[in-house]
């Protein structure tokens, strides 16, 4: 996004440079040549905005929040559609990295840690104004298989200066992953299980969570007890647009 | 700006010069749940007044019918009566849990109100239930999501033996032959007759037996089950 910008500044560089050599190619001539005109450097005009979630569950903490921002005709999952390889490993390991890579991701920002059950945290992002367009945010719950939350597509060109939009957001199931809840498949501190399985053996189709079951309801196998169940919404997100 | 978003806003610019009074709509309709099927898409444009159902209120017989066994037939002829338009059935039949219609063409006339509904199977009486959604007079995309009601006309016994009659005890199928047998059956201790949220199912994990013919690993959900995308063009 921010190429033509980049390009500008390099000609800008360029011309800078070559007139300087020009000037010294011709020290002692003193004829009326005209001096070049320097076009002045533009400095990127920068839009601000701070995302506060809200973790809203009972005992599910959130994997460090990913703020991704991105191009407007990109997302980072589609309910109906197979989850990204980047996804499935946010949702089955908390791991946000591999968004990076995705198609139309410009910067990925992560929260400082874990998000506590019923912790805020505020994460602060930066944007040149030729890059405003999307914004996801996006973390697993992590006392899950593969449940994770969050917001993707936010349009950030609707919000003016001291707006704020406040979202309420549901939890996904990833559908790379059986909702087993068995020992060893969670990576949260409920089980201390595997993260990231390349296998998918759910239905992968990235749709609503149907739920915790918990062993207190009946699922014998079951690492994760009463307290681990959710309803949603699961994260409360505020986006502000501080400058 | 880049030639995408010129694009865009060219696009943009050249919806909103269109008439406010144009009442075409494109919908689509996707399945959020896990495991649960939506029978045949009820889709109805109406006047203010209007309702399919309302939450507090008793389900008319024609919800019952809707709600028990899917049939959408009275709810459509009473929209239709009053003047309203529909689109019946446009998955062509079931809709499958995690997919999605799209391209539904509604032309809503002068009608202003829009609502959906459809049985959530295997249930007794659960619906997917949108009620008298204001259609914008302003061009554009809008999406929101769609909560699962109970009609409250069946108790919720989750045992799956064929009854989709209004007044028959029971579940009708559960499509994804997932469901199980011989439960001995829940007891449904609520006496709210009237239209609510649904308190979802339980289900068990005894295919054979147990108190549920459900499955818990499969046809539970939490809400909201659909989400729901009108272009108002």
């Amino acid at each position: 996004m921010n190429y033509p910008i980049n390009i500008f500044k390099r000609n800008a560089i360029a011309l800078v440079a070559f007139t300087a050599i020009g000037l010294a190619g011709c020290s002692d001539n003193d004829n009326d040549t005209p001096a070049p005109v320097v076009p002045p450097v533009v400095a990127p005009v920068m839009q601000d905005y701070s995302v506060t979630v809200t973790n809203l569950t009972a005992n599910q903490p959130m994997s460090p929040v990913a703020v991704v921002a991105h191009s407007n005709d990109s997302t980072l999952w589609s309910t109906g559609m197979p989850a990204s390889v980047a996804l499935e490993i946010l949702a089955e390991s908390g791991d946000s990295s591999g968004l990076t890579d995705e198609t139309g991701v410009n910067e990925l920002l992560s929260g400082a840690g874990i998000l506590v059950p019923g912790g805020t945290e505020t994460i602060a992002i930066s944007l040149e104004q030729a890059d405003v367009a999307d914004l996801s945010v996006v973390t697993m719950l992590v006392n899950t298989n593969d449940a994770f939350t969050g917001t993707t597509g936010f349009d950030l060109a609707t919000l003016a200066v001291n707006d704020t939009s406040t979202l309420r957001v549901i939890a996904y199931d990833a559908g790379t992953e059986a909702n087993s809840e068995a020992k060893g498949t969670i990576p949260g501190p409920a089980d201390g299980g595997e993260g990231f399985n390349a296998a998918r053996d759910d239905n992968d189709k990235v749709h609503a969570h149907p739920g915790i079951i918990s062993m207190d309801d009946g699922l014998m196998d079951s690492v994760l007890s009463a307290s681990h169940r959710f309803d949603n919404p699961v994260l409360l997100i505020k986006v502000t647009r501080t400058k | 700006m880049n030639i995408n978003k010129l694009t865009k806003a060219l696009f943009i610019t050249s919806l909103m010069s269109l008439p406010a009074s144009a009442a075409e709509l494109e919908i689509s309709v996707t399945n959020l749940t896990h495991g649960n099927y939506f029978t045949p898409l009820l889709i109805a444009a109406h006047d203010m007044d209007s309702h399919l159902f309302q939450a507090g209120e008793m389900a008319t017989p024609a919800l019952q019918k809707m709600a028990e066994g899917g049939d959408i037939a009275d709810l459509d002829a009473a929209v239709t009566g009053a003047g309203g338009v529909t689109v019946a059935n446009p998955a062509m039949g079931l809709l499958a849990p995690s997919a999605k219609v799209d391209s539904i063409m509604l032309d809503s006339g002068d009608m202003t109100h829009l609502s959906l509904t459809a049985m959530v199977l295997p249930t007794n009486d659960a619906f997917v239930g949108l009620d008298a959604w204001k259609i914008p007079t302003e061009a554009g995309t809008y999406t929101f999501t769609v909560n699962a009601y109970d009609a409250g006309t069946e108790a919720n016994d989750e045992i799956i033996n064929g009854g989709g009659a209004s007044g028959t005890p029971g579940i009708p199928a559960a499509p994804g032959g997932d469901g199980g047998m011989n439960a001995t059956g829940i007891m449904d201790n609520s006496n709210n007759d009237k239209v609510h949220i649904h308190p979802g199912v339980l289900g068990d994990t005894d295919m054979d037996g147990g108190v549920s013919d459900l499955d818990s690993r499969v046809h539970r959900w939490l809400n909201p089950v659909a989400r729901v995308t009108v272009i108002v063009k």
